[in-house]
């Protein structure tokens, strides 16, 4: 299982990179695996506004959907349109393969680092 | 409950195969990925375990009559040799279950039922027999695999000879195959594509059978043979259009409502058991099945609600990405009046509305 160190994680299997007040968010090497061939991303909106823990998308497998959380409220600020014809991109290369972006205000606390989360999915 | 195992589950395992409770039995449902097993399949030739369906003997000279009354078809036009899909229905027309039927001789048959209804359909049999037959549950003493897709008639041609190979589609024989004795080779199969069917006595010779995965998957390797699960076996029989019983079919569907007119003979010789029923409700059918496709990239999942011009007429039973339609496809109850090909419905997909519409089945032609 790959868990990068330079990374956050969330309770529902999101990687989080911070990069000044916008993060980067797409769903772990642990996910993909748990969802299987991914055939469907449904981004959300440029612009929309999300609150802490508000549905920012779903990711569609073969067999299974899950929802995409935005783990701190923000604005949804760049979305990666390349998944949207092709969603296995997150199956080969989940950390490459980015979902949205969202800036946001606050601070961002109380996330999993890799070691945290390694111990969660193990 | 622990679960059950077919006698191939350690080479699924070693196989590095997800396994997932199925009808009771620990079942692999991936070995490499859904897709590429369905790809495979249709493309060349895919090797399925099912070994946890269920099997029923029947037998004794009042057989025939016996399956005539319980069956939907023509029993009595099945030629020992040949197998026949038939609906087992209730009093009030609703499918009991769909079965395979294969004719081992005058007095003696084999009916293949699904591994989640074998012991309602044991019971069913047994006690609504009018004639007198003999009924045996031999789940536990066969197990199965099928062999799906183009190049699945060379691999049988390698593995038993020209006869097997030249088999037409639902006849079958016997042979000895592998080292194990008595196997019944059917031309049959649920994906869409031509296919046998091989099904292999346990009695007495437990390891030889065990050992006939692994040397399958050796003698088919140069035909490109690629063990399949139980998920592109489900994406496979949707794009060939088959109903899956607890999803299209039910105690309360008729097989007129499941598009399954052609195994329903309601005017044959002393009927069979739900056929007034079925022929009452024909006429103010409620719901009928429809295949559907998608315009969107959303897929429909089973339940979801199907909508014509905002007002609710339906709802999905199955729903994939179909690998090889390379679209969302599906089937659906829906109401009569917009089951016409070409309909256009909205599937309400989590909120979204899906774009799709009505088109025949099955969804793809296979080999």
């Amino acid at each position: 299982m790959n868990i990068p160190e330079d990374l956050l994680y969330t309770d529902h299997d999101e990687w989080i990179r911070v990069e000044g007040n916008v993060l980067t968010i797409g769903i772990s090497d642990f996910a993909q695996d748990q969802l299987g061939e991914l055939v469907h991303v449904e981004l959300p909106e440029v612009g929309s506004e999300l609150g802490a823990g508000d549905m920012a998308c779903e990711v569609e497998s073969v067999k299974a959907v899950a929802e995409v959380y935005a783990p701190v409220a923000g604005t949804v600020v760049a979305v990666n349109e390349d998944l949207e014809d092709e969603a296995e991109k997150i199956n080969e290369d989940p950390y490459g393969s980015w979902i949205f972006k969202l800036e946001i205000d606050g601070a961002v606390e109380g996330f999993l680092d890799a070691t945290a989360y390694a111990a969660k999915v193990s | 409950m622990s679960l059950r195992r077919t006698p191939f589950h350690a080479h699924h395992v070693a196989a590095g195969a997800r396994m997932v409770p199925f009808a009771g039995f620990d079942m692999p449902v991936q070995y490499r990925g859904v897709k590429p097993e369905h790809l495979a399949t249709r493309g060349a030739a895919g090797l399925f375990d099912v070994s946890h369906m269920g099997e029923v003997r029947v037998t004794g000279p009042k057989a025939e009559d016996s399956l005539m009354w319980l069956l939907s078809n023509a029993i009595r036009r099945l030629q020992p040799g040949g197998a026949q899909y038939n609906a087992l229905c209730n009093e009030a027309g609703g499918v009991v279950d769909d079965v395979f039927v294969y004719r081992l001789a005058a007095d003696d048959f084999l009916v293949c039922v699904n591994a989640a209804n074998r012991a309602k359909d044991f019971a069913w049999m047994t006690e609504h027999d009018r004639h007198g037959a003999t009924f045996v549950d031999e789940g536990d003493a066969w197990a199965q695999v099928a062999i799906q897709g183009p190049r699945a008639v060379d691999i049988v041609r390698a593995l038993c000879d020209d006869e097997v190979a030249g088999l037409k589609r639902h006849r079958f024989v016997s042979r000895d195959l592998l080292g194990v004795k008595g196997v019944l080779v059917a031309r049959t199969g649920y994906t869409g594509e031509d296919g046998f069917e091989l099904f292999l006595p346990l009695p007495g010779q437990e390891d030889a059978v065990a050992a006939v995965w692994p040397a399958l998957l050796e003698l088919g390797q140069p035909h490109g043979l690629t063990p399949v699960g139980l998920g592109a076996r489900d994406t496979l029989r949707l794009e060939a259009g088959n109903c899956l019983y607890g999803h299209e079919l039910s105690d309360d569907t008729t097989p007129l409502q499941a598009g399954l007119g052609w195994i329903t003979k309601l005017r044959k010789p002393g009927g069979f058991l739900g056929a007034d029923a079925i022929e009452q409700r024909r006429h103010t059918e409620e719901r009928v099945l429809v295949g559907f496709k998608g315009a969107s990239k959303r897929i429909a999942r089973e339940g979801m609600k199907v909508l014509v011009d905002g007002a609710e007429v339906g709802v999905v039973t199955s729903g994939t990405l179909g690998p090889s339609v390379g679209a969302p496809i599906g089937l659906a109850y829906v109401a009569p009046s917009v089951a016409e090909v070409d309909t256009e419905l909205t599937i309400d997909v989590r909120g979204r509305m899906a774009p799709a519409h009505v088109v025949p089945t099955p969804f793809i032609r296979g080999s």
